[in-house]
């Protein structure tokens, strides 16, 4: 990447390559309520082969769709690729200090939809991690494998190259397609920003 | 950090939405002529359902044909979803069932089409969602339109059939000081003329039988969700705000967003009422949009022509044609419709109601029927037809009076598109 981030937006290719370099991602504050945005996500990023690691405090030591919840970053077993914060904006500090704390360190920290703060994303750069802020990574996946516009959303990519198939079952795609950009949206959210 | 390019509106027009298909290699979209999809296995049938995954289910809530063209029109507005339906009455009706509960009101312009004009004041009224009329030429009665009922106001950005340009921008503004979102029916104008979003519009609809099919040969409506609106800060819209019954508690626009509208309109609206889209109709209506920008510019140049043209003819009372320079809309259409003002207008006849029967009669190559934006120019007499249903004192109101004819020139050469109008006005 040339140039500062200013986290308003991200290129395709900084996007994808995150997502295609990730293996094991611990979701803070993935919640067990199947109709929340949380679970949602988590059960999406499952299916399409990530190794996910539920992080909620008030659930440790129950089980999430046949996984183990921890109830903080530190008890995870297991190398962590990217942790992906699932709380408000002002929580999103002490995950990157609970993350930095970890050996090896995780590559990546993203923040979910509506989720940004910029000191925790300054503090994860200046540590070499890589960051994406008020991003869904299910969104992002969906619409960079092209699924997203089987629902209609704009997936502000083009391309003529053949969409590749996950491998598993026929509506599963995978993230190795060849894209330029596509239409943008015309304005941003009025008002505040949209929840996530 | 930019490096990502945003192809022009002749690229989007062709590519937006449509890549070689993943199993054949087709590169026309194909048209999925089936009613349902199968599942890989129980759970990604919860999943769909569960609206946990994207995908394919049935017909009625989605169809990859259909996606492609919602994709599409989406790009081409600059709106984050769209949702192809029946037509664009149907597009309305899914519209205004995510707004609005019973006794409830949303503020429209009088000039409207005169099919839209009809379903307000009648099937809406049956719906319990009470319109009230405002006048695009003078944007202070929308605002006094407002009370505490209202749930959105709803525009065209070129009014059929007279030729009105509204203000979107004044109208916005009211829009979001009273905290409702725009709605702007964008079918005359096309993405390619306007694109409402940019200029404050929050949701666009459209009818996609007029320009965007463009070939007079199917009828179709469309959504556009601008991504624009924040549904959740007054709590006014639960359908898109509140935990749905019918989908296990889920809050859609905490769960998608931006484009959480178009989702409501599919996941509510489509899957309960039910005008879904035909794949074949979606499929010809794509092969149309794929030429928008060149049909669209000739359209305009064509309608140029022949209204220079009447307005200059002896038995014509006046032409209502934003694009020529002495219209009271002139200056509207130089601000939003710049490449130019479309390809309907009306025209008056002094011979009043019987010349415009006559006139019907007479032409050769014009199309005496009651649709719009078609390859072939078209013509109708709105007071005798498509507007008859309407008082007399509406039908003035909303541009039909008895010596108006509504002409949709196509793409023809204007030699012989004049020489027929000639010939016509003669015997007449």
């Amino acid at each position: 990447m040339l140039g500062i981030m200013t986290h308003d937006r991200y290129d395709d290719s900084y996007i994808r390559g995150i997502l295609n370099t990730v293996k094991t991602i611990a979701m803070v504050g993935a919640s067990a309520k199947d109709n929340r945005p949380s679970y949602f996500a988590f059960k999406y990023l499952a299916e399409r082969g990530y190794n996910m690691i539920p992080i909620n405090p008030g659930l440790g030591g129950k089980e999430l769709l046949g996984r183990k919840i921890y109830g903080r970053l530190a008890e995870v077993p297991e190398p962590i690729d990217m942790v992906d914060i699932f709380r408000a904006s002002k929580y999103a500090l002490p995950v990157v200090q609970e993350a930095l704390a970890l050996t090896p360190r995780p590559r990546v920290i993203w923040m979910q939809l509506g989720v940004r703060n910029d000191e925790a994303a300054a503090l994860a750069e200046a540590n070499g991690m890589k960051v994406v802020m008020n991003r869904c990574p299910k969104i992002e996946y969906g619409r960079l494998s092209s699924e997203i516009g089987w629902i209609g959303v704009n997936s502000r990519t083009l391309s003529s190259k053949r969409a590749q198939i996950f491998g598993k079952g026929v509506q599963r795609m995978s993230l190795n397609r060849a894209t330029l950009g596509g239409g943008v949206a015309a304005r941003v959210v009025r008002d505040d920003e949209n929840s996530g | 950090m930019s490096e990502d390019r945003t192809p022009g509106f002749n690229t989007l027009a062709i590519h937006a939405g449509a890549q070689p298909d993943p199993t054949t290699g087709a590169r026309a979209t194909p048209i999925y002529q089936t009613t349902s999809f199968v599942f890989d296995d129980v759970d990604h049938a919860a999943s769909l359902f569960g609206l946990q995954a994207f995908g394919n289910i049935y017909t009625r809530i989605g169809n990859p044909t259909n996606a492609v063209l919602e994709e599409r029109i989406a790009a081409l507005e600059g709106g984050t979803a769209g949702l192809a339906v029946a037509s664009g009455h149907a597009a309305q009706v899914l519209v205004m069932q995510a707004l609005m509960m019973p006794g409830e009101e949303f503020v429209a312009s009088k000039k409207l089409y005169g099919g839209s004009i009809n379903q307000f004041n009648h099937a809406f009224k049956s719906f319990g969602w009470n319109v009230v009329w405002a006048d695009p030429d003078d944007i202070s009665t929308f605002e006094r339109g407002i009370s505490a009922k209202t749930k959105a106001i709803f525009i065209e950005s070129i009014a059929n059939p007279g030729g009105v340009i509204t203000d979107i921008e004044a109208v916005a503004a009211i829009a979001r000081k009273a905290g409702v979102p725009l709605i702007v029916d964008n079918t005359l104008a096309t993405p390619y003329l306007c694109k409402p979003i940019e200029h404050g519009a929050d949701i666009v609809v459209h009818s996609l039988t007029k320009f965007l099919g463009g070939h007079g040969n199917s009828i179709g409506g469309l959504i556009v969700d601008g991504g624009t609106f924040n549904w959740s800060r007054e709590g006014r819209y639960p359908m898109l705000s509140d935990p749905r019954p019918e989908y296990n508690g889920i809050v859609l626009h905490e769960t998608f967003g931006n484009f959480a509208f178009a989702i409501a309109c599919r996941v509510l609206g489509l899957r309960d009422i039910g005008p879904a889209l035909s794949p074949f109709n979606a499929f010809l209506i794509l092969t149309g949009v794929e030429t928008l920008p060149l049909r669209m510019q000739r359209h305009c140049d064509n309608a140029q022509t022949v209204a220079t043209w009447l307005a200059a003819q002896k038995s014509v009372a006046w032409v209502s044609y934003p694009g020529l320079p002495t219209d009271r809309y002139h200056n509207l259409a130089k601000k939003y419709v710049p490449k130019g003002a479309g390809a309907v207008f009306t025209f008056g006849l002094k011979g009043g109601y019987e010349a415009g029967v006559k006139l019907v009669s007479n032409v050769k190559l014009f199309s005496h029927l009651a649709n719009i934006g078609d390859t072939r120019s078209l013509i109708i007499h709105p007071a005798s037809t498509t507007h008859r249903q309407l008082s007399d004192a509406q039908k003035v109101q909303a541009g039909a009076g008895p010596d108006v004819v509504r002409l949709s020139i196509g793409l023809e050469d204007p030699a012989d598109i004049i020489h027929d109008l000639e010939q016509a006005l003669e015997a007449a």
